[in-house]
């Protein structure tokens, strides 16, 4: 059965029609054209589709499309401003977190949402929080020197701002 | 300037972290369809009969095609890359791979029809309503179970279910060392099954021009123009001139997508017939059961040690499970990538290996990050600890003792290779003083304090990459050559596009083969473009596997930017009005020897393409040179590793306390980026080691580990954080002296874990544990023997 969604993403107010079963995931990647996000498995297991809901991050093919009526979404493609990228991203890039970049969208996401609720996360702390995140190609190592050190810019950027 | 050994950041990073990359997933075409493949759900089934006429009325429903179709279009199997021949002579048993299922499924997952609609979910809605008439035999699933007499035959026509029975050396001698040998250490061990599992599910798009009749095929490859070749020439009988392979942004690959599947046979071919884009993405369940899976061998090895210690004959005897067809490159993988690696790091004089490689109602096994590598490794690395266990050596020791000497290059092994350049008592120094080996018996005390068993594991590799010269492989049964192709393309005002071979799914070729474009022409690095992954724009490739990109193709673009130096000195000698044999080339200027009269790289490039003050006479116009480089000789990385780890009695759980990684890789052109790659063949070594396993129902053949609830993929609060070094010896056969990186983490860890487990349950008796040493595995091991101890 076909239904009406009404959401915002990214800022932008969107309205899709889409069938019941149709997932937040295919909504952003099929319906927008927002690729950013990605799909690495079909049982909520990888984080490659992690994005945030009203400020939550959230795997988005756990959530039907219908379920975001009138919520905010927001997708990797609108964590850097304009060219610059965000601290987080600038210290996935120095730190090298990054290699094939698939699971990274889902990594950034998650990782913001961290620094949101732990500005000052240990290794273990953000070991433990990355458990929704698979990486096949870092070893994890540099994903966590990356998180830190973007935790630690941010955290320089609010103090900068104040 | 970037430099050479610089850790320049990614080029490549700001499209993944804005989400800007492009996946093949990412691509969508006009009027594009959506194809669904119906895959078995037995081990081993006749199919009597295909109803498609419910499905093909469902809503959507654009076609559905079976075996039957591909064959009445003459569309062949899916080919191998590589013929083994047997002990006797006799050439491997090749039995066909059909691109969809003909009459008999062998695996669960074999393709059996395609549905293609126009959306996914109504061919996958339409999928359920074909009724395929399934006669389901009993399956085999384990090689030892498969060689048993009367076990159910993958193919009638393979007796005994054996692909080949294959050796390398000579028994005789090898048994009579080991008969005068003063100690013969025997071990049995398994290398587990594992699933690549790259973060990007496989994807494929076919789409068909009518004006032109060109097929282009968008697809997650490792090495388009294998596609192009192995697709068009043996499958769809295209033409390479009407078929264009792109591979664009590829999330990860380790292996598992350098082989021409089914898949990319079906849409290529269906969009042709449909006139019309055809679009298939995996799900994760459908890649676990369609993509090659990696090891699976069940080894006996025995090693003979003189009164000294010293090694005197190894013999090998391995099954290696091949699944239910032959991969392209699947029957090399035991063999010339195996067995010449047995070696190892030592003097061995002898090695005798024999290889009976199997069929079973399982997917196709083919190459896995080090594919031959890791298994080699690991069984000689822990019949070595065996020895210095019974021996009472320490175990650093007793490889000291057998390390091929510093000064003993080029080095001829008993297995056919030549290593030429290696220094294996560096990098052990390196990582045992790094991890305080000398001190460990005192942590040992100090965990043991707290009820905790610990234990220190070494394990030193040696890898053959820089995949390969031809004329080698080709003696040995490869079906292709194995060089690299580069252009370098110099525009008019300066700029350089690289069209290279090589495909990068991860390891930074856009900025380590810009460095090197940078470095030796002397141009900024924002003036270089990398190209790769289309065979419409780039000459020819071989693509990237067995770590070969910097040792093969960045050679190939080294000699390729050679001619345009050359070509800049004959034209620069001309506009100088000088000789060109005083033509200098340095930092971007030709200069004439001893004076201040030069060009610019830039002034050069703009008189090719502008030639009115141009030697005519003598050359043509414009800077664009292509090379082909064949390799010499495999380039040959080693290194040690050492792990630390804790184990809890009372719950099997273990913990990595450290993990130290030497490695030698030769010249390095970005520390940054080898680091990373050894981070993640570490990831998966570990892995291996202690979560993978690829799991069958030997009773029916249900593949039971199919999704990531299943099947235990390392996860950051899994791993610890690595401590690396190197040290370089310089390969002595490619102009650059790189010898690769991305395999080596995946080779040496397991080994170097596995030995670490048994040094901590050593003092309880255990000899082996196999992987991966789950806790349960783990705690069995320690309560198996723990009851006979305390009852004495």
């Amino acid at each position: 059965m076909q239904q009406t969604v009404s959401l915002t993403v990214n800022g932008k107010p969107v309205s899709a029609t889409v069938e019941g079963r149709t997932l937040l995931v295919q909504l952003l990647r099929e319906t927008l054209g927002l690729t950013g996000t990605h799909v690495g498995c079909d049982t909520s297991q990888c984080g490659a589709c992690v994005v945030h809901v009203d400020g939550e991050a959230v795997k988005s093919c756990t959530l039907l499309a219908v379920q975001a009526e009138g919520r905010a979404v927001r997708t990797i493609e609108d964590v850097a401003d304009g060219d610059t990228l965000h601290p987080m991203q600038e210290a996935f890039r120095d730190n090298h977190a990054l290699q094939c970049g698939f699971c990274t969208p889902g990594m950034i996401m998650s990782a913001l949402d961290l620094v949101k609720n732990n500005p000052d996360p240990t290794d273990r702390e953000i070991r433990e929080y990355l458990e929704g995140n698979l990486c096949r190609c870092t070893g994890y190592h540099n994903i966590v020197l990356a998180i830190k050190a973007g935790a630690a810019a941010m955290k320089g950027a609010k103090v900068a701002a104040e | 300037m970037a430099e050479i050994g610089t850790p320049v950041r990614r080029r490549e990073d700001y499209r993944f972290l804005t989400g800007q990359g492009t996946y093949t997933d990412d691509i969508n075409r006009p009027r594009q369809l959506y194809a669904y493949i119906l895959r078995s759900p037995h081990a081993n089934a006749r199919i009597a009969g295909i109803d498609t006429s419910p499905a093909a009325k469902a809503a959507g429903v654009v076609a559905i095609y079976t075996g039957k179709d591909l064959e009445a279009d003459g569309i062949g199997g899916l080919p191998c890359g590589w013929q083994i021949h047997s002990k006797d002579g006799s050439p491997m048993q090749e039995p066909p791979h059909p691109v969809l299922a003909s009459g008999q499924v062998r695996h669960v997952g074999d393709p059996v029809a395609v549905v293609i609609a126009d959306s996914l979910a109504q061919a996958r809605d339409a999928a359920e309503l074909v009724e395929v008439d399934y006669t389901v035999a009993p399956a085999v699933t384990d090689v030892a179970d498969a060689l048993k007499p009367g076990a159910p035959l993958v193919f009638p026509e393979v007796p005994g279910n054996i692909c080949y029975d294959w050796h390398i050396g000579d028994p005789a001698v090898v048994d009579a060392a080991l008969a005068k040998a003063a100690r013969v250490v025997k071990l049995d061990l398994v290398n587990n099954r594992l699933v690549p599992n790259a973060m990007e599910p496989r994807s494929a798009i076919g789409d068909f021009d009518r004006a032109t009749g060109e097929h282009t095929l968008y697809t997650t490859s490792q090495n388009p123009h294998v596609i192009r070749l192995l697709m068009g020439a043996f499958v769809l009988h295209i033409p390479e001139a009407k078929l264009r392979v792109v591979a664009p942004d590829v999330g990860g690959g380790f292996g598992s997508k350098i082989y021409h599947y089914a898949e990319e046979a079906i849409v290529t071919w269906a969009a042709a017939k449909l006139r019309r884009p055809v679009k298939w993405t995996a799900d994760r369940v459908e890649s676990f059961m369609s993509d090659a899976h990696g090891r699976d061998h069940v080894t006996h090895v025995e090693l003979g040690l003189d009164k000294d210690g010293k090694f005197v004959a190894l013999k090998v005897a391995t099954l290696a499970n091949m699944g239910a067809y032959l991969s392209t490159f699947a029957t090399c993988v035991p063999t010339y990538l195996y067995a010449t690696l047995l070696a190892g790091t030592y003097t061995t004089p002898v090695v005798y290996c024999e290889v009976k490689a199997v069929f079973t109602n399982t997917v196709p096994v083919d190459a896995y990050r080090g594919a031959g590598r890791p298994e080699a490794t690991f069984l000689v690395e822990r019949i070595v600890d065996c020895a210095a266990d019974e021996l009472g050596i320490d175990p650093a020791e007793l490889r000291r003792k057998n390390f091929i000497p510093t000064d003993a290059y080029p080095y001829q092994t008993p297995v056919a290779l030549q290593y030429d350049s290696g220094d294996y008592f560096s990098t052990l120094d390196l990582a045992t003083k790094a991890a305080d080996y000398a001190g460990f018996e005192a942590r040992r005390r100090e965990a043991a304090g707290r009820g905790k068993l610990r234990g220190i594991g070494i394990a030193t590799y040696i890898e053959a990459c820089g995949i390969a010269p031809s004329a080698v492989v080709g003696s040995l049964g490869a079906r292709a050559g194995l060089f690299e192709a580069a252009a370098v393309r110099v525009h008019p005002t300066g700029s350089v596009t690289i069209l290279t071979g090589s495909h990068s799914h991860g390891q930074g070729h856009e900025t380590t083969f810009a460095q090197l474009v940078a470095d030796g022409l002397g141009i900024p690095m924002d003036s270089i473009e990398i190209v790769h992954g289309d065979t419409a724009k780039i000459p020819y490739g071989m693509g990237t596997y067995g770590s070969r990109s910097l040792a093969v193709g960045g050679t190939a673009i080294i000699k390729a930017m050679d001619k345009i130096v050359a070509k800049g000195k004959k034209i620069a000698a001309h506009l100088l009005e000088a000789a060109e044999a005083d033509i200098e080339f340095k930092d971007g200027q030709f200069s004439v020897a001893g004076t201040d009269r030069s060009k610019s790289f830039g002034e050069i490039a703009l008189t090719a393409y502008v030639p009115h003050n141009f030697p005519h006479e003598e050359l043509e116009p414009g800077l664009d040179e292509t090379a082909f480089y064949d390799p010499k000789n495999f380039t040959f990385p080693s290194g040690a590793y050492v792990a630390e780890v804790e184990i809890d009695p009372d719950t099997g759980t273990l913990e990595i306390c450290s993990f130290n990684a030497s490695d030698d890789f030769g010249r390095i052109i970005n520390p940054m980026i080898v680091a990373g790659q050894v981070h993640g063949g570490l990831a998966q070594g570990i892995g291996q080691a202690l979560l993978e396993a690829c799991v069958y129902d030997k009773a029916t053949g249900q593949l039971l580990t199919a999704s990531y609830n299943d099947y235990a993929m390392p996860r950051a609060d899994n791993l610890p954080s690595f401590a690396l070094s190197t040290h370089a010896t310089l390969c002595t056969h490619n102009p650059l002296g790189v010898k690769g990186c991305g395999e080596a983490g995946a080779i040496g860890a397991p080994a170097a874990i596995s030995n670490a487990i048994v040094d901590a349950l050593k003092g309880l008796g255990v000899r082996h544990v196999e992987m991966p040493a789950t806790p349960e595995k783990l705690w069995r091991a320690i309560h198996q023997h723990q009851t006979p101890l305390a009852a004495e």
